[in-house]
């Protein structure tokens, strides 16, 4: 009896087999959630994701300018400081070679009037001498004549004889002792 | 059926059968085709509407609330079923896979949802109508996109094979595109759900007729056991019925994909 329920039951309603009615219920409501779920609403969410990765992008890529400008900005500070550095080892350079320059100059130029003055000093006493020697050959002239005019007599006193005798002299005088002289 | 639970009452344990999948009109005096899984499957078709025109009506480009749950399920649909085998055509099919996806999924659960307890799909006819909705769109997109002779060339001739190959291959092919995927297409969705609520009604009444029914000291452990079996099968059969809702969009979707681009 069971069994034979049981053959009944599966007959009248084979799970493999579809009821037509459900067939139609479950196309209706399909069709329904394709309408409503698919047709309109996929649509909007797919607008909205769309502009929110639209909106992600746009602050990442505004993020990213605003980096780069940091960027660019520290480069050009860098840069600035880089180039006074520069300027300034420059400046150091300059004056430590301009400094070098005037020591040297001054240097050359102390030693030139150094020169100047013992030169000028040398020359100073070449002129003394010289005036000196004049002097002397003069005084010593009028000495030797006077010496002689005393020893020989009056015979020397005419001028222009007392001078040559007195030239005569000192020539042989000095062509005899220049290096004794000097 | 009232024969059925007649039987049962006499002390013997009666194992639940195909007969837990009929159902009688609503009330008395219903029309026949008024039962317990239309009615679901009518009110999980408007729960699935009025869901996701909450979610969806007015999206916020910052979701709020309910709005968070629905993009969950669209981007997952999306990243996982549309795009692996759509690509760029992804969005195009959205709708259709979305849909397919949530309704599916709904009629599913409803066969773990307390008073309801059957899975929609557990009968034929709901797979069925997915199934050949599908089978529609990826022959009319296959002679569509590759010609009518394209489409059946690159279908039983695929590229790359040794030319003997192709004696055994072409028919088989055949077979498997146009006769076969539809039918398991649409009967592994079934036979998931319709087994899935066998089990289920076997233990949950193993359980109910060893501790109530018919409580022995020998047969009370047996009906602990059914009773935990039904809890256990019951997380299982959650996770059951999420994956062949999620297998039959992303079959779908590969149907499509493969109708558009013939690719081997």
């Amino acid at each position: 009896m069971t069994l034979a329920a049981t053959v009944l039951a599966a007959e009248e309603n084979n799970p493999l087999l579809p009821h037509t009615y459900e067939l139609v219920v479950g196309g209706l409501a399909f069709l329904l959630v394709f309408l409503v779920v698919g047709k309109i609403l996929t649509p909007r969410i797919q607008k909205t994701l769309a502009e929110r990765t639209e909106a992600i992008e746009g602050g990442i890529q505004k993020a990213e300018n605003a980096q780069a400008e940091a960027q660019a900005v520290l480069q050009q500070y860098r840069d600035q400081l880089n180039e006074a550095r520069q300027e300034a080892a420059r400046l150091r350079e300059e004056a430590r070679e301009q400094g070098a320059q005037i020591k040297a100059d001054l240097r050359e130029e102390a030693q030139a009037e150094a020169r100047r003055i013992v030169e000028a000093a040398h020359a100073q006493i070449e002129a003394d001498k010289a005036q000196a020697l004049a002097q002397l050959r003069s005084e010593i002239g009028r000495l030797s004549t006077d010496l002689a005019g005393r020893i020989v007599g009056e015979s020397l006193e005419d001028e222009a004889r007392q001078r040559r005798v007195v030239d005569r002299f000192l020539e042989e005088l000095e062509g005899s002792g220049t290096t004794a002289v000097r | 059926m009232t024969t059925l639970t007649l039987l049962a009452a006499d002390g013997e344990f009666q194992a639940p059968g195909p007969e837990i999948f009929n159902f009688p009109p609503l009330y008395s005096g219903a029309p026949v085709w008024l039962n317990k899984p239309v009615l679901l499957a009518v009110i999980g078709a408007l729960i699935i509407c009025v869901l996701a025109w909450t979610a969806f009506a007015k999206p916020k480009l910052v979701p709020r609330g309910i709005q968070n749950i629905g993009e969950y399920g669209y981007t997952f649909v999306r990243d996982q079923c549309a795009r692996p085998f759509l690509g760029k055509d992804a969005e195009r099919w959205m709708p259709l896979l979305l849909s397919l996806f949530l309704l599916i999924l709904l009629w599913n659960f409803f066969g773990v949802i307390p008073v309801l307890q059957i899975p929609v799909n557990s009968h034929i006819a709901y797979p069925i109508i997915f199934a050949v909705t599908i089978y529609v769109i990826k022959v009319y997109l296959g002679i569509k996109h590759q010609g009518g002779i394209g489409y059946f060339k690159n279908m039983m001739f695929p590229p790359g094979l040794p030319k003997g190959v192709y004696v055994l291959m072409a028919p088989l092919e055949l077979i498997s595109n146009l006769v076969l995927a539809p039918f398991t297409h649409a009967v592994r969705l079934f036979a998931n759900m319709f087994a899935g609520h066998l089990i289920l009604a076997f233990f949950a009444s193993v359980g109910f007729h060893f501790l109530f029914e018919q409580l022995t000291p020998l047969g009370a452990p047996l009906g602990l056991v059914g009773f935990l079996m039904t809890t256990l099968m019951t997380g299982f059969e959650i996770f059951i019925q999420f994956l062949q809702a999620f297998l039959f969009t992303m079959l779908a979707a590969m149907y499509i994909g493969g109708s558009l681009h013939a690719e081997h």
